[in-house]
């Protein structure tokens, strides 16, 4: 017989470990899955310094205590498990997972947050790891003394070419825009390091090399011009996209592909709630993905008391 | 020691007898850092499953890592962690970086028996 829960929560980001904590401490019967490691996002942050009444903290310090906090209010918490079906319109909700098969509940959140934006160019999965790499802090020391590459125009490419800039002897930033989308004092950071140039308006063609990386193809967007630029590394930061692949045609969503919700956080169907950086709203912080999954978990109670 | 509950390999002599007392050997070579962590976590996650494979870490910046870094599989690789799979002592299967729980079963599944 399908194992039954008060709420499931899909995702254990900071929106699902939040949500988590909220029902456990509400002595709801709660599960939370998720197809990854606890903490999601907030996992690849080396120092969270902006977390108010945190001095400073990794990401995945800070989620293992998320996790720790919702597991000592009784939720249940499995990772590496992947929902396979999600039925969010019966009563109660049915949902399929890899290894188990079907478990029921009578609300649902969904904080399944968001993943790394990838280009989907040629050669960018066969150089992954021999070449290119998503995170600077991992892999960094890597290219010590070597000519790599910065792709992306946000926050996040300006603060990891400087960071990067520690260990090569130059970091091109590669961006597909003549302004950068990043907060001046980023934009500062980057202009004042010596070791970071610059290459805008440029659309990434392709990736070369024989065993790992040796180049990356751009096109000048004004000129037209084809440019074949040296790179022992290429390192990509173009954001993030929505995971809600699998809710296409069960909830609402933006043309983004991002999850519609009131303030309640509630979709359009009874006791289905979503949080997190899958749902469509301006900004995505760890602290406005906690307050998704506290708004999200609160509703889910109410709709479990009104039942 | 990394942030899992899988068995370290910290010693040359233990590296050497994890190769010898294991016909199938995954060892997860990285460090505590989010591309590493994941993988350590697939790992904990499916080793009950596999009965006849030992599923181990060694630290990346530890002083028996050569053994992992400096094999011909491994050289062309610039991303934690370095992931190797041994059969019968002999390499069978390197990748870099992050790997899913999908990608790991597959190797697993195409080079080991569970």
């Amino acid at each position: 017989m399908a194992r039954h829960f008060g709420t499931i929560v899909v995702g254990a980001g900071a929106a699902g470990l939040s949500a988590g904590i909220y029902l456990a401490r509400a002595r709801v019967k709660t599960l939370i899955v998720d197809a990854g490691v606890p903490g999601g996002q907030l996992v690849l942050t080396h120092a969270v310094a902006n977390y108010p009444g945190v001095a400073e903290a990794s990401g995945g310090s800070l989620a293992a205590t998320m996790k720790q906090q919702a597991r000592h209010f009784g939720c249940q918490i499995q990772t590496q498990t992947g929902v396979r079906f999600l039925d969010l319109a019966s009563s109660p909700k049915r949902l399929e997972l890899e290894d188990e098969g079907e478990v029921t509940a009578d609300t649902v959140i969904i904080a399944t947050g968001g993943r790394p934006r990838t280009l989907g160019l040629p050669g960018e999965d066969r150089f992954k790891g021999q070449g290119i790499s998503y995170c600077a802090t991992c892999d960094g020391d890597f290219f010590t003394g070597m000519e790599i590459v910065a792709i992306g125009g946000g926050n996040s490419a300006l603060e990891e070419a400087v960071s990067l800039a520690k260990y090569a002897a130059k970091v091109t930033i590669i961006h597909e825009f003549d302004e950068f989308q990043a907060q001046p004092w980023a934009v500062q950071a980057a202009r004042e390091e010596p070791k970071v140039e610059f290459r805008m308006a440029q659309e990434v063609l392709s990736f070369e090399g024989e065993d790992a990386l040796s180049a990356v193809v751009v096109r000048d967007k004004h000129s037209g011009k084809v440019d074949r630029i040296p790179a022992r590394g290429a390192f990509i930061f173009i954001g993030y996209a929505p995971s809600t692949e699998a809710l296409r045609g069960l909830v609402d969503l933006s043309e983004r592909g991002e999850i519609l919700t009131d303030e309640a956080m509630a979709t359009r169907l009874p006791g289905v709630f979503a949080a997190g950086d899958n749902r469509a709203k301006r900004y995505r912080q760890i602290t406005t993905a906690v307050a998704d999954g506290t708004i999200a978990a609160l509703s889910a109670i109410e709709k479990l008391s009104a039942a | 020691m990394l942030n899992t509950t899988l068995p370290h390999i910290d010693s040359e002599a233990a590296f050497q007898a994890a190769l010898a007392d294991n016909d199938q050997l995954m060892v997860c070579c990285g460090r505590n850092g989010p591309m590493c962590l994941p993988v350590y976590d697939v790992m904990e996650s499916i080793q009950d499953r596999y009965d006849k494979v030992a599923f181990k870490v060694m630290e990346f910046d530890g002083p028996i890592a050569h053994n992992i870094r400096s094999l011909p599989e491994c050289r062309s690789f610039m991303g934690l962690p370095f992931t190797v799979w041994f059969k019968g002592g002999k390499v069978v299967k390197a990748t870099s970086s992050i790997q899913s729980k999908a990608q790991v079963t597959a190797i697993l599944g195409e080079h080991f028996e569970a």
